[in-house]
């Protein structure tokens, strides 16, 4: 295995471009690292990105962020204007893994991992948040929910890699919320999981809403019926459980060590539930 | 595979080491450099066992390559008495029984002083859930957070 | 060996909570652990397993791996003989496979080589052809007559028509017409349980380091909770004599008693011997979960008669543990226990042991206890939510008490299961209100404790301070335990003594760290050789002032004269004695060997407060309570400790811990990721309540409290999340999933 520390992105996409063995890319090494180990990996090159230019910056862009691909957990969460844009997105970082794992773990790293349970990406999809790559044929955006094809495999093409994620503006009156299910209170991978983004207008009715799933199909789910429920309305009980029914028929899971396919089910439209409260209620609405 | 050779600081002193590309800061703090307070535990991440902090940060170093530590300020276990001065944590941990077989200890201990240089005024929940990575299964938790509590009081000069 | 009679005296120095001795090199990371030892030349030892639950071995090729640069030595099973006794043949096929592997991760090859990295790699050189084999994981199934059979040959005798060959065991005991208790009885419940293995779960993995020389003997560092049994096993098996072997036990980061045998260590001599090297090897976490000793898996079924008023008149259960792939007698601790707590006119427990595809079994606290008192306290509390009884009145009112015939056979002695109860019953916690979806539950728990081999000796040192050596590795705190009750008998200040844990040469035998038995059997064994050390003190005194020995007496730390008629002497020091000791005849000891008995046993109550989410069950723990008997707690930290640990450990196994085996028979979660404990922020404080209820087998009535405290909490939670959902679960774990599962069903 070789080590290599790039230290420009051209110089990185090279490297992963030319190698004609197994690449991995490391950024905080959470989940590299554990596969390293297991040996379910056996990579021949390891291409550090830590010390690329802007890679570990957070820079307002457009009224949003933008968010360099090395940007640990721990760093993000002590950002307020992220925190306060999108707590959504922050919380369902914040909760992979342990405190040490925050404070190396990236969203990208958590995203490019492919795992359906991923704790990062409901929220990122919720947001309509963007990535951008670097690649031999130059610089391109991708929508988040573009990005996972099936577990453990990704959509990024030979030599390409993330450089960083931004997440928009969004207007007044308008937030997000993330929860997962997991059987102890920290530590597990989601069982299932809610990432609901909404705005409101003035009078506390929804206007818009994006509600996506995590841990309940081979790739996280934008589930637009879901969605439809509760968009003009107050989020009152029956639209709410007309939501978590939508999101409970648009399951697909698998029964595992972790949980049931009927577990699944049910908790995925409880959790949307619950996280569309919380989002209405950061969002300034009062039910 | 072709070693690399690595220059860090460990505990405020300049290190240099020669390690394989895949070797973990773990093996390389356990293997080369001497300092076993570091345990391997599960090699995963799950345990925290590993416990140190790279550059302030609080981390797992089984999940760390050796490779990274280059030009990194490391903080082990074995830096956090001054000399034969224990840390109050250190103290605490003693004197208020936070330690049985002691195997978790080293990276308790270096989870919670990251803990209250972050915030030296926690409530018990805060310290469970930013300790909730590293496990023990002797005490039950009871008197750690009891012990990281006085701790922090007598910090706070109390 | 009766208690003082000055019983009522004033403690100085136990039951205070002194600073321990290895508590600063465990706060800096001093203290050595199993992986922490290195030896010059040293080589790194790896093991190759079976990804088979159950197959063949038909050949093993390790010609490859040999030939590999770095390796210094490959063993297989053919490097090992046959031992004569039937236990210690199981340990080494459980080391190694034999002709056949016998569960998923058995080892059947190990290396030895310059790097860990170059063993690995020659591990995957190993060619092993196996016929894969059917196999079997459940219980109930192992016990069917068309179960595939583990081992050919090792059935009970006298096997029932229509049982397989797995049935290893079965064990009976009870006392009392069964019929006729049932027939008085106004409401009988009859129910079925399942609990599925755990493990121990102890943060370091098994770890030794092995080196043998070429004249025979051999050195062995180990984390274990026994080098004397180590050193048994491992010179049996590599046929040596036990003075060849010397075991030295490193601090050790949890045992629980999954460290109370090997796993490792014979196979780690072997490559030493083979090589010429040391020879380290250390367990991965997912060796540790796959090729370690987690408990027994449980199919129990209970039945209990009680009246209107709360009287138990019959109580029956039929125990069925499997304890992996060789035979292992559990079960007979848990037929002896399950209805310990209660005094009945009649009782019987059956119980059946049947081998498995699985890992050998090893102790984990109270070893077959738990699952057993978990499925009666379960069926009590559904008696007594039946007939509308409070439960801590009728746990009152059939509890054990001294005079009590216990189910097992023995009459106990004095006992504190009556005091732990009406403790509870008087404590805040059992008055507080609970809010919707909450429930509170209770549970007795019950461990005999066992005395067992001990031997320790105290040397005076010129100084006045005192060296203890005893061999019990300290797992909880045990070396300042032992301090205090020399210091105290000596009547010397703790700081003067130093106690530490030998290895094997260093002193005569000692049993494993195991029954709960080191403050009790070596406390019993330190006092007896302070005692030892006092009389020859004495003796030097008597010689001073030239008077009889048994005018002299020993006070508060000082050799006194008896009475006037002994003469006018100032009372000399244990230091002034120590000074001129060679003067007066040499260096002063005393010691004590002893197969102690006498051993008290431990009572507890918990009590736990829950709360049930349900739209998802998952199950919140927010208050917890332990009531045990420690009939002297010496150290009361140390106490609380166990206290502490062991029910944070049963709540682990009552809601979230268990071994997943897949329809391959292989474990589906070897990790600490999907094995889930608690952590720190699933639990909310473990309050704690000692009773002292004096032993009378132990010179300060000290009781066992290690292995009780994990007993109670699987019955507590799952009578409080009954109590809070009004269902009555009866497998363990009570995951999300099965709650919730539970909770749909019922509407």
């Amino acid at each position: 295995m070789r080590y290599e520390k790039p230290e420009n992105v051209a110089e990185a996409v090279k490297l992963l471009h030319a190698e004609t063995g197994v690449a991995r890319i490391l950024a905080g090494g959470t989940d590299v690292l554990v596969q390293l180990k297991a040996g379910m990996v056996e990579p021949d090159l390891i291409v550090d990105i830590k010390h690329l230019e802007g890679i570990k910056d957070i820079t307002p862009e457009d009224g949003g962020y933008r968010i360099g691909a090395a940007v640990s957990g721990a760093k993000l969460g002590e950002h307020a204007g992220v925190v306060a844009l999108w707590p959504g997105v922050v919380e369902g970082f914040e909760l992979i893994g342990s405190t040490q794992v925050q404070g190396r773990a990236t969203m990208v790293g958590n995203l490019c991992n492919g795992s359906p349970a991923a704790d990062s990406v409901p929220g990122l999809i919720a947001a309509n948040a963007v990535v951008r790559i670097a690649g031999p044929d130059g610089t391109r955006d991708c929508a988040v929910i573009d990005i996972p094809v099936s577990p453990g495999k990704i959509s990024l093409a030979k030599g390409e890699f993330i450089t960083s994620v931004f997440l928009p503006a969004r207007p007044e009156r308008a937030s997000d919320a993330y929860l997962r299910f997991i059987p102890r209170t920290e530590m597990d991978i989601a069982v299932s999981a809610a990432g609901v983004s909404l705005e409101l207008n003035a009078d506390g009715i929804c206007t818009a809403a994006r509600v996506a799933l995590g841990a309940i199909a081979p790739t996280v789910l934008l589930v637009d019926a879901a969605a439809d429920c509760i968009i003009g309305t107050k989020l009152d009980a029956a639209s709410l459980e007309a939501m978590a029914s939508a999101c409970s028929d648009a399951c697909n899971p698998i029964d595992d060590k972790r949980g049931t396919i009927e577990f699944r089910t049910q908790t995925a439209g409880v959790l949307a539930k619950r996280a569309a409260l919380i989002a209405y209620e950061r969002a300034g609405g009062r039910t | 595979m072709k070693n690399i050779h690595v220059s860090t600081t460990i505990n405020g002193d300049p290190t240099e080491f020669i390690c394989a590309p895949d070797e973990s800061l773990l093996d390389v703090l356990r293997n080369r450099l001497a300092l076993t307070g570091a345990k391997e535990g599960c090699g995963s991440g799950d345990c925290g066992a590993c416990s140190v902090t790279v550059n302030g940060r609080l981390v797992c170093s089984c999940l760390v390559l050796g490779a990274e530590a280059d030009g990194a300020e490391v903080e082990t276990i074995e830096g956090m008495a001054d000399g034969d001065k224990l840390h109050p944590l250190q103290q605490h941990f003693i004197d208020k029984a936070a330690l049985q077989c002691g195997v978790c200890t080293p990276g308790i201990l270096v989870a919670a002083k990251a803990l209250l240089e972050k915030n030296p005024n926690p409530t018990d929940t805060e310290v469970r859930y930013w300790l909730a990575g590293n496990l023990c299964r002797c005490t039950g938790y009871d008197k750690i957070i009891k012990a990281v509590q006085s701790a922090a009081a007598e910090m706070r000069g109390e | 060996m009766a208690l003082d009679e000055n019983g009522k005296r004033i403690f100085k120095v136990v039951g205070t909570r002194p600073a321990r001795p290895d508590g600063i090199d465990k706060v800096t990371g001093r203290a050595m652990y199993g992986a922490d030892a290195t030896a010059p030349g040293m080589l790194f030892g790896q093991f190759l397993r079976s990804p088979h639950a159950h197959a063949k071995i038909k050949s093993i090729d390790t010609s490859a791996a040999e030939a590999l640069s770095g390796v210094k030595a490959v063993i297989t099973s053919k490097d090992f003989g046959t031992p004569e006794d039937e236990s210690v043949r199981d340990v080494q096929d459980n080391c190694m496979a034999g002709d056949k592997v016998l569960y998923d991760g058995h080892a059947v090859a190990a290396v030895a080589a310059t790097s860990a990295a170059i063993a690995k790699q020659a591990l995957k050189l190993i060619k092993v052809d196996y016929e894969v084999l059917p196999h079997v994981t459940d219980v109930d199934a192992a016990m069917q007559a068309d179960a595939p059979i583990v081992q050919a040959g090792r059935a009970m005798d006298d096997l029932p028509a229509g049982m397989s060959e797995n049935v290893t065991y079965h064990f009976e005991f009870g006392h009392g017409d069964l019929e006729a208790g049932f027939a008085k009885a106004d409401k009988i419940v009859e129910r079925s349980f399942k609990t599925a293995a755990t493990h121990q779960g102890y943060i370091e993995p098994h770890a030794c380091l092995a080196a043998m020389n070429s004249d025979g003997k051999g050195e062995l560092w180990c984390c274990t909770q026994g080098q004397f049994y180590v050193r048994e096993l491992c010179a049996d098996i590599m046929e040596m004599d036990a003075s060849q072997l010397r075991v030295t036990a490193s601090e050790i980061g949890g045992g629980f008693g999954g460290k109370t045998t090997v796993f490792i260590e014979p196979v780690a001599l072997a490559l030493s011997r083979k090589s010429g090297r040391p020879v380290k090897v250390v367990m991965s976490r997912e060796e540790v979960f796959r090729a370690s000793g987690p408990t027994v898996s449980s199919s129990t079924d209970v039945k209990i008669g009680m009246t209107n008023d709360g009287r138990i008149t019959a109580a029956h259960a039929t125990l069925r543990y499997q304890g992996g792939a060789f035979p292992c007698g559990t079960v007979q601790f848990g037929a002896q226990s399950a209805f310990a707590a209660y005094d009945l006119d009649a009782v019987q427990t059956i119980g059946w042991s049947a081998m498995t595809n699985r890992p050998k079994e090893a102790a984990y606290r109270a070893p077959g206890a738990p699952m057993a008192i978990y499925a009666v306290e379960s069926v009590v509390d559904e008696l007594c939510q039946e007939l509308a009884l409070d439960p801590l009145e009728v746990r009152l009112k059939n509890a054990a008490d001294k005079g009590t015939k216990s189910s097992y056979g023995p009459t106990f002695d004095a006992i504190g299961l009556k005091a732990t109860l009406e403790a509870a019953v008087a404590h805040p916690h059992y008055a507080a209100p609970l809010g919707p979806n909450q429930g509170r539950g209770l549970s007795c728990g019950f461990w005999f404790n066992f005395g067992g081999n001990t031997s320790v000796s105290m040397n005076l040192n010129f100084d006045g301070t005192v060296g203890i050596t005893e061999g019990n590795p300290d797992i909880g705190g045990s070396r300042a335990s032992i301090s205090q009750m020399a210091a105290e008998e000596l009547g010397i200040g703790y700081e003067k003594v130093r106690t530490i844990v030998a290895d094997t040469n260093s002193i005569g035998h000692n049993d494993v760290t195991d029954g709960s038995r080191v403050t009790f059997a070596v406390g019993l064994a330190t006092i007896k050789a302070a005692r030892d050390a006092i009389q020859k003190m004495c003796a030097r005194v008597a010689k001073i002032w030239d008077i009889d020995e048994d005018a002299v007496y020993w006070e508060d730390g000082y050799a006194k004269p008896s009475g006037p008629n002994a003469g006018t002497f100032e009372p000399m020091s244990l230091e002034e004695i120590a000074a001129i000791s060679a003067e007066t005849g040499g260096p002063i000891a005393g010691h004590h060997e002893v197969n102690a008995d006498g051993a008290g046993v431990s009572f507890g109550v918990h009590l736990v407060d829950i709360e049930v989410d349900p739209e998802t069950g998952a199950t919140t723990v927010l208050r917890y309570t332990v009531f045990q008997d420690a009939g002297k707690a010496i150290h009361p930290d140390y106490v609380e400790g166990q206290m502490q640990g062991g029910a944070v450990q049963g709540i682990g196994w009552a809601l979230n811990e268990e071994y997943i085996y897949g329809e391959d028979g292989r474990l589906q979660n070897p990790g600490l990721l999907d094995y889930r404990i608690p952590v720190a922020s699933d639990l909310p404080n473990i309050d704690t309540v000692i009773l002292e209820i004096p032993n009378p087998g132990h010179p300060y009535g000290v009781r066992g409290v290690g292995e009780t405290p994990i007993v109670p909490p699987l019955a507590a939670i799952s009578n409080a999340v009954s109590r809070a959902t009004g269902l009555r679960l009866s497998e363990l774990p009570m995951s999300p999933p099965r709650v919730l599962k539970a909770l749909n069903a019922k509407g």
